[in-house]
């Protein structure tokens, strides 16, 4: 597989030259794969958000650079807003940004910055608010309208609409009720297969994580402290655990179980490989 | 960028200046801006000038800080100048086309120039080295007799304080929104006025929303701990007069008092 972002010994310092002088990220490298889908997880202040608005030329790293498609992304600054509509950023709670009179303008603000036309607009409109699961009876209604869960849905929208190569989502699902981040997940998931598109999800919920992606890059104190798939990730829960981090509660299961002699993998994930090993187990034994 | 706004910025510090009562120093701030309304010469100005250096030098704040404050306003420090320079009639220095320097000019724009600098600057050392709350605290206690007259200073001074203590919060909250329609390719840095105030809507929409509910949520907030106006309200920290604040009161009344006595005989 190709990488389609490159991350080369990226440092971000906050306020260089002053006495409160801070480093968010500092010498990072990794890649990004075509079509993957990727979370990050660090903990609060590990430098998660610091990474991703580089990701998109938002910030421009004090130090390495940022490789799109082999491309450096500051070799012309000028057409940094093209960077902007290849890499799609959702914010943290996105639904703050929402302004226009109806969710229809406010998801086409981006194909608009584009200088698509107007049935190109239409198309993606469409199509994005299908992907984000949201009914087309919405179209005409004012944002501010909406309830909390659907207004993070048109503002996701909002960022599909453009259809970047790669989508990054910080924290989507961020103060939602269960069933709401499940059915959020879900129209993700739905949406990097049936696009194939790259897509790269931050979070701090481990369980969220491990049931999504299919690889993991750790963030801890500015740095990667590791990289790899799931089951790579979780087998280390030590060291998450010390950087702040935790596994899923599945892993914790299994870890306890493995920890009273119970001989099973301890780095299982999903509730389905949990449930599949304790039925093996069960077989086996009588 | 927007973080490089400074607005009443206040410099934690412990100095005999930082240590004053606020309502001290809001009062040798009047003071001294009438003082400096009523210099007129050279000596009088230098004098109040004293008192300025010797402010700076006591409360420790960079000298540079307070340089730096005077940036916004270098256009109308230009501006008063010149219009001084070539506009006063009197005796002529120097004159070119249809423009003439007169003497009186000179040293009007001279002065001028310096009344607003030192005004400015003295302001600022207000600021600087008191914090926004006992700022208002200050304020507050200093209006107190207008209450007699119904002016409702508790709640003017309540709503200073949730003013200041807002600033960040909403210029934080720029520069998220901001970040967001960018990422949606919004463009805030081309094109002409028209088209750059026209970029800004996204931003303000948006910002005004999340300014309201965030009100909304602080009356609720302030509503659940029975707030109700300052009726029988006490405070934490009350306001009491030192010895220092009596004797620099006095040293810098009797200074000025000097000053404006020179000014009457027309020195």
């Amino acid at each position: 597989m190709e990488a389609i972002i490159r991350v080369e010994n990226l440092t971000h310092t906050y306020g260089e030259n002053t006495p409160f002088c801070r480093s968010a990220v500092q010498n990072v490298n990794m890649e990004i794969m075509k079509g993957e889908f990727l979370g990050i997880i660090g903990h609060t202040g590990s430098g998660k958000s610091t990474l991703i608005q580089h990701l998109n030329g938002l910030l421009k790293p004090t130090g390495g650079r940022i490789l799109l498609g082999g491309r450096d992304i500051w070799a012309e600054p000028k057409k940094i807003r093209e960077v902007r509509f290849r890499v799609g950023l959702v914010f943290q709670y996105p639904e703050y940004q929402l302004f226009e009179e109806t969710v229809y303008k406010d998801v086409a603000f981006g194909p608009r910055n584009m200088g698509l036309d107007g049935k190109e607009i239409d198309r993606r409109v469409r199509s994005a608010m299908a992907f984000a699961g949201l009914g087309g009876d919405l179209l005409e209604k004012s944002p501010f309208d909406l309830s909390g869960g659907q207004k993070r849905r048109v503002a996701i929208a909002g960022v599909i609409a453009m259809e970047p190569d790669v989508l990054i989502l910080d924290e989507p699902s961020a103060g939602l009720d269960p069933a709401g981040r499940r059915s959020l997940l879900e129209n993700i998931r739905r949406y990097h297969r049936e696009k194939g598109t790259t897509v790269v999800m931050v979070s701090h919920s481990m369980d969220e994580v491990a049931e999504n992606v299919d690889r993991i890059v750790v963030l801890a104190n500015a740095g990667v402290v590791m990289s790899g798939t799931p089951h790579e990730v979780f087998s280390r829960a030590r060291e998450l655990i010390d950087v702040g981090l935790n596994v899923p509660q599945v892993t914790q299961v299994a870890m306890a179980l493995a920890r009273q002699g119970v001989d099973i993998d301890p780095a299982v994930y999903t509730v389905a490989d949990l449930r599949a090993a304790l039925l093996a187990l069960k077989g086996g034994k009588r | 960028m927007l973080k490089d706004i400074t607005l009443g910025q206040y410099f934690p510090g412990n100095s005999l200046a930082h240590r004053l009562d606020p309502r001290t120093k809001i009062l040798l701030t009047v003071v001294y801006i009438v003082a400096l309304f009523c210099a007129k010469s050279f000596f009088s100005y230098g004098v109040v000038a004293l008192l300025l250096l010797t402010g700076i030098k006591i409360s420790g704040v960079a000298p540079r800080a307070l340089v730096r404050g005077l940036k916004p306003i270098l256009f109308i420090i230009c501006f008063t100048a010149i219009l001084n320079l070539f506009y006063t009639p009197g005796e002529t220095l120097a004159s070119f086309w249809i423009f003439r320097i007169t003497k009186e000019g000179v040293l009007t724009a001279f002065f001028m120039v310096l009344r607003i600098t030192m005004l400015i600057m003295g302001t600022f050392l207000l600021t600087y080295t008191t914090s926004p709350i006992a700022l208002t605290d200050g304020l507050e206690a200093l209006l107190n007799p207008l209450k007699k007259i119904r002016v409702p200073v508790h709640e003017l001074a309540m709503i200073m304080s949730i003013a200041l203590r807002m600033i960040p919060t909403l210029i934080e909250e720029t520069d998220k929104i901001m970040s967001a329609q960018r990422a949606r390719g919004a463009d805030f840095e081309s094109g002409n006025l028209f088209q750059r105030a026209k970029a800004l809507v996204p931003v303000l929409v948006p910002l005004f929303v999340s300014a309201f509910r965030r009100a909304d949520e602080l009356a609720v907030a302030m509503e659940c701990r029975c707030y109700h106006g300052g009726e029988g309200r006490t405070k934490l920290h009350v306001l009491r007069y030192q010895t220092i604040d009596c004797l620099v009161f006095s040293a810098y009344i009797a200074v000025l008092a000097g000053v404006l006595a020179l000014a009457h005989f027309g020195l």
